[in-house]
């Protein structure tokens, strides 16, 4: 071998060596680093620094803060998280940067204003980032949408919600349902009903994949709660007709109550228990389900949203 | 325009194509496939304005570091390799070489350009599955961007008229951040009083209006740009980069070779 082509066989030899131990020890540094001391900072916390500071090129920062904003919360929820601290800086310095990125207030309505651990548990706070996001993007009818969502779900404050509605049903080529939603909001009855027609126009709306996993979870979970009602209104009146509890769903049928035999929606059969109660059968399925669980069942903690 | 110029003009762009200034179209091109791949984990929705912020941004970066690396070795380079005084011992005037420079790295940053606008708007397609009305705007950010380049070219070009490499380097780059900070600076003066205002006023107007050349973060809304503004913009670029290619030929002229 020649001595110049030897030489160039050891250096690449090297080179690849090198490579690999750089990599193991990186790998045995993140070990011995504390992850969540890492993820808990923020360097630069003002917007509005920031924004001075991208050079004019704030679209591409506020990209690259809105994928931080979502992988903290993903990665935080999945570990079952109380706290979210950083949550609303991130939004906050995403928007401030890209004033015009409506999935980051589609985003905070959705997860910063939810109690933990679904969310943040700052309503207010989503309140004024959505705000903001309307001042920015009158012409959005999402975002009021989302506005009256956060004042529906999580503040109880039908007044501001119907306020909401109604702004954003006077925008131009605005979802109908807004208009439908202001009414409803006047008397605010059937919350069943109207929880499932807000999930479905957030799941029908959103262009973000996790607000749309996470309306899917909503939305399975009051249709298990409407199915429970309902066969539990069943077994009711099959006891009023004949003085005893059912022993299975095929009693209804027999009895003319029921057609078929009801299923969840991820396709189980619903339990009827001795005491003619509905239960699912896999309650650790069906996040934020209020309903139809065993007696004393806890949820576990919760695991970043299923896909939908 | 002088017949010599052209003549100066392409063998500027064959000698930037020689020191393999092209090569950054390979890092361009790996970073855009990388980027479509892996906007598409991020959220859906926005990976179309992923891909135009990146993309636009990452076009604007190289061409200024191409257009102040080269920029600055223009003149000091011929100077340092004595070609200088063998293209003057020529029938060539000394503003013939400034602007038959500049022309050579403008042209080789507007192919640059092209280039890597070929690749941002295949990543824009791979991401998209289709083209958008919208995405006819994406041209106008990447035209300012050229304008951007044009007038950073000439400022390079103008501090290597008078000064070492390094420092024109310096003095190019700065001026890039402060034009990145025009409106601010405009709006401290807005603020200030007496004579303060006026010297704020002054080096606001003074200093090349890089911000309102990008319109990047816009564009990837699909927020439209009047043609008003895209005649005016091109307006102010052709202006501020010819005075200070005239400074630079005034520096120039005077210059001592010996």
């Amino acid at each position: 071998m020649k001595p110049s082509r030897h030489i160039t066989v050891v250096a690449a030899g090297l080179l690849l060596v090198c490579l690999l131990t750089s990599v193991l020890l990186l790998q045995q540094v993140d070990r011995m680093r504390s992850t969540a001391t890492l993820q808990e900072v923020l360097y630069i916390s003002s917007p509005r620094t920031l924004k001075r500071l991208s050079l004019g090129y704030d679209g591409l920062l506020a990209d690259i803060y809105w994928t931080r904003a979502v992988q903290y919360f993903g990665s935080k929820h999945f570990a079952g998280s109380q706290h979210y601290d950083l949550l609303a800086p991130l939004l906050e310095i995403t928007t401030a940067l890209d004033p015009h990125l409506t999935v980051a207030y589609e985003f905070g309505a959705n997860f910063l204003a939810p109690q933990p651990p679904n969310g943040a548990g700052l309503p207010q706070l989503a309140v004024e980032l959505t705000e903001f996001g309307i001042r920015n993007n009158p012409n959005d009818w999402r975002l009021y949408y989302d506005l009256g969502f956060i004042y529906y779900m999580e503040l109880k404050d039908y007044t501001h919600a119907g306020d909401a509605f109604a702004r954003g049903s006077r925008v131009p080529n605005a979802h109908p349902f807004l208009g439908v939603m202001a009414a409803q909001m006047a008397q605010h009855s059937g919350e069943l009903r109207m929880a499932q027609m807000m999930w479905s126009t957030t799941y029908q709306s959103t262009q973000d994949r996790n607000v749309r996993a996470n309306a899917a979870t909503h939305l399975r979970a009051l249709q298990v709660e409407d199915d429970v009602t309902n066969l539990e209104n069943l077994v009711a009146a099959y006891r009023a007709k004949t003085g005893r509890l059912p022993a299975s769903f095929s009693d209804l049928q027999a009895a003319g109550l029921l057609h078929e035999i009801p299923v969840d929606p991820l396709g189980h059969t619903y339990k009827l228990t001795e005491d003619g109660r509905v239960e699912v059968r896999t309650p650790d399925e069906f996040p934020f389900l209020t309903k139809g669980t065993p007696p004393g069942y806890v949820a576990p903690p919760p695991r970043f949203l299923p896909s939908d | 325009m002088s017949s010599r110029i052209p003549y100066i003009a392409s063998n500027t762009f064959r000698e930037a194509i020689r020191d393999r200034v092209l090569y950054n179209l390979i890092a361009f091109a790996v970073l855009m496939c990388g980027a479509s791949i892996l906007v598409g984990q991020i959220s859906i929705g926005i990976e179309r304005l992923v891909v135009i912020n990146l993309g636009l941004t990452a076009v604007s970066l190289f061409g200024v570091v191409i257009a102040i690396f080269i920029g600055i070795g223009l003149v000091s380079k011929e100077i340092e390799k004595r070609t200088l005084y063998t293209v003057l011992s020529r029938p060539v005037q000394r503003w013939e070489f400034i602007v038959g420079k500049f022309l050579g790295l403008a042209g080789t940053l507007v192919v640059n350009t092209f280039f890597m606008a070929i690749a941002v708007f295949l990543a824009l397609l791979y991401v998209s599955q289709r083209f958008q009305t919208a995405d006819g705007w994406v041209l106008v950010a990447l035209y300012f961007i050229v304008l951007q380049f044009l007038i950073i070219t000439a400022l390079a070009l103008l501090f290597s008229s008078f000064s070492s490499p390094l420092l024109s380097a310096v003095f190019a780059f700065c001026l890039f951040v402060i034009g990145s900070f025009a409106e601010d600076l405009r709006g401290f003066a807005a603020m200030a009083q007496g004579s303060t205002r006026w010297l704020a006023t002054g080096a606001a107007y003074l200093v090349p209006n890089f911000s309102s050349l990008n319109i990047i973060s816009s564009v990837a809304h699909g927020q439209a740009v009047a043609g008003t503004l895209i005649l005016s913009e091109t307006a102010y670029a052709m202006v501020y980069a010819a005075m200070a290619i005239c400074g630079a030929v005034l520096i120039f002229e005077r210059r001592n070779l010996k």
